[in-house]
């Protein structure tokens, strides 16, 4: 696992580096990781600290639906309230946070891998590989997502839809992202070629993948860690609007987008805690994965330094 | 652009068989051999990808499988309307986003600015959908349900009949003129009151980005010598900043606000969606949804000529603006 090692590497080296420095001493910063942590962790302990698994239809109870928060005169049992089939907003938004950080996690590692490899191979051996893809990564999912269902329409895979939508988005979202990682690969690894380090560990007959693996790839990745930290953000953005348009993740098991598209349809009547309380949590979450990005891209760009 | 076509015509012909969408469930097996020899649905792929581009370049995408419309008509029944949005989302962000970054690139220091820069770290972090909800919230739908006015704390900050004279229309595009083909909004007063929150919408994130791009080559070019000589020359600093520095940062913005062009048609889906905008992406949002090939392939295929075009119009720009590419090539040169 080169790309494991390389990583741990770096995170070790942070702490004792002027990086972890510079993180302290921006206290918007600090603020940000606090709270990108806490959503992580609430996240991830969904099921410890939820009142019920909004996802099992058996704990739903119909004649709960609709109700008000706490301090809009609802009951302690429902903090933030019910949406229109009962569920707990206050566990669906758990829930529903965790799914869409698994989703952008997913694509994200996904985008990197496809792009690391084009982008060392086009940069390595050389090769066309100037990928112009000026086409809005989310247009790319949404086609790609459109694609699938209509396979699945025409019966060429016999599986619900429903059920194969979690992979689904996490593919189209990769297959949209990749090109800026390879990008970015391809131009680091055009600079390292030509070093004499390189050529030294060529002349000794190392094979080209391992010089591409451990000698080449671990200066390519602090640029690879920024784009995938700002990436993250934009894959629970797209993730969320293309549940919101209906085409992403599907209702019975909301993520953050569909859980806003559900309260969307009953904004007009005046119930907005639905459409309010998950888009409070989506907008806070991308903006403190945004700051942490920012940072990140000045703390390990030198030339900004 | 053939790769654009290539994608659309392979979605076309192997997503979804057109015979089933066609045909009753008790059509025999020879009918259907014969209807599919009859739409040449047995010829040479070459053959059928050449017959796909011959038809699409003279604008035949075949028939919507959802509602056996041609998909031509249904696209330019629409396209006006996501147009012209497109260019009222444009505009505001130039018109709005341009001044903003002269203003905090020449003033970094003041309040101001720093408002400015924390409201552009939210327009680009909140998602399209969101503000659009915001903005029918604020302004849909606080008037029509308000009772007693926003009040803290007993007192009223906000009541009702400033809510209701702050009221815009948050649904569709009002009334429309037809002008031979093209039904415009801009010339009935629901038309200009309807296109303004999903205009607002779709531009917000556009103006942000202007905005801070503007204000990193302000605060760059302010730093050359050549702002420094003119400064010592005694130039008024109003024909210094507009003349000179703000010129000069000129490029990268075309750059970027053509390239933008194409992503608010392509965000546009979002924001008719949200709006009930009754445009071409609300069209596509449909259509893949109900996985109607036909629509997708020919929107795509517009897209992918939207975008050549934009790029090709970015590049010459170049050269009205940039008076060294001009020279550049006047000399021979390649640039």
């Amino acid at each position: 696992m080169p790309l494991a090692n390389a990583m741990g590497r770096l995170l070790r080296g942070a702490i004792r580096s002027d990086v972890y420095h510079s993180f302290r001493a921006s206290k918007t910063t600090v603020i940000a990781g606090i709270v990108t942590a806490l959503i992580f962790a609430a996240s991830f302990a969904a099921p410890l600290i939820a009142l019920q698994n909004p996802y099992d239809p058996a704990s739903l109870n119909l004649s709960d639906a609709m109700k008000p928060p706490v301090f809009f005169g609802g009951e302690w049992a429902f903090p933030l309230g019910t949406d229109d089939q009962g569920r707990d907003m206050y566990s669906t938004i758990l829930y529903g946070t965790r799914l869409s950080l698994i989703v952008g996690f997913a694509s994200v590692l996904l985008a990197m891998a496809i792009g690391i490899s084009f982008g060392l191979v086009a940069g390595y051996f050389g090769g066309a590989a100037d990928v112009q893809l000026t086409f809005p990564a989310f247009l790319v999912a949404l086609t790609l997502d459109g694609v699938v269902r209509g396979m699945v329409a025409a019966k060429i895979l016999d599986i619900d839809h429903n059920d194969i939508a979690v992979p689904v988005i996490v593919i189209s979202l990769g297959l949209a992202f990749w090109p800026q990682y390879a990008r970015t690969v391809r131009g680091v690894v055009l600079i390292e070629r030509s070093k004499d380090y390189v050529n030294a560990a060529r002349i000794i007959g190392v094979s080209p993948w391992r010089i591409m693996l451990r000698h080449i790839l671990p200066n390519a990745m602090s640029p690879v860690l920024v784009i995938a930290t700002i990436n993250l953000a934009v894959a629970i953005i797209t993730e969320a609007t293309l549940s919101f348009l209906g085409v992403g993740l599907p209702k019975t098991e909301p993520s953050l987008g569909a859980l806003i598209q559900i309260g969307n349809d009953y904004l007009s009547s005046g119930d907005l805690w639905i459409t309010v309380s998950p888009g409070i949590m989506l907008a806070v979450l991308v903006l403190a994965v945004n700051l942490l990005g920012d940072w990140m891209r000045d703390a390990l760009n030198p030339k900004l330094r | 652009m053939l790769t654009v076509a290539l994608v659309s015509f392979v979605l076309f012909n192997y997503v979804g068989d057109p015979i089933n969408g066609m045909v009753g469930q008790d059509t025999s097996l020879q009918d259907r051999e014969k209807l599919r020899e009859q739409l040449g649905l047995n010829d040479f792929i070459g053959v059928r990808f050449a017959r796909f581009v011959g038809n699409a370049v003279q604008g035949n995408f075949g028939l919507s499988y959802r509602t056996a419309e041609p998909v031509l008509r249904m696209i330019m029944e629409r396209l006006p309307a996501t147009l012209e949005l497109s260019l009222v989302a444009a505009l505001f962000a130039v018109l709005v986003g341009v001044p903003m970054g002269v203003y905090s690139g020449l003033y970094p220091k003041r309040a101001l600015s720093r408002v400015m820069q924390a409201v552009s770290l939210i327009g680009i972090s909140l998602p399209t959908f969101l503000i659009g909800i915001i903005l029918i919230l604020t302004f849909a739908v606080l008037p029509n349900t308000c009772r007693s006015g926003l009040s803290i704390g007993g007192v009223v900050v906000i009541d009702c009949s400033l809510l209701a004279w702050l009221a815009l229309p948050a649904f569709g595009r009002g009334d429309v003129v037809d002008l031979g083909g093209w039904r415009t909004g801009f010339l009935t007063a629901s038309g200009l009151k309807a296109v303004i929150l999903p205009a607002v919408t779709l531009g917000l994130f556009q103006l942000t980005l202007i905005m801070r791009i503007v204000r990193a080559e302000m605060l760059e070019v302010m730093r050359t010598d050549y702002i420094k000589f003119a400064r010592a020359r005694g130039i008024r600093s109003r024909n210094i900043n507009f003349g000179h520095a703000l010129k000069n940062t000129l490029v990268p913005v075309i750059t970027i606000t053509g390239l933008q062009v194409g992503q608010i048609i392509a965000f546009a889906i979002i924001t008719e969606t949200v709006f009930s905008w009754p445009g071409v992406g609300q069209l596509f949002v449909q259509s893949v949804s109900a996985a109607d090939m036909p629509v997708m392939a020919a929107y795509l295929s517009f897209i992918g000529l939207l975008f050549v075009v934009i790029n090709l119009l970015v590049d010459l720009f170049y050269y009205g603006v940039d008076p060294r590419l001009r020279a550049a090539q006047a000399a021979g040169k390649t640039v």
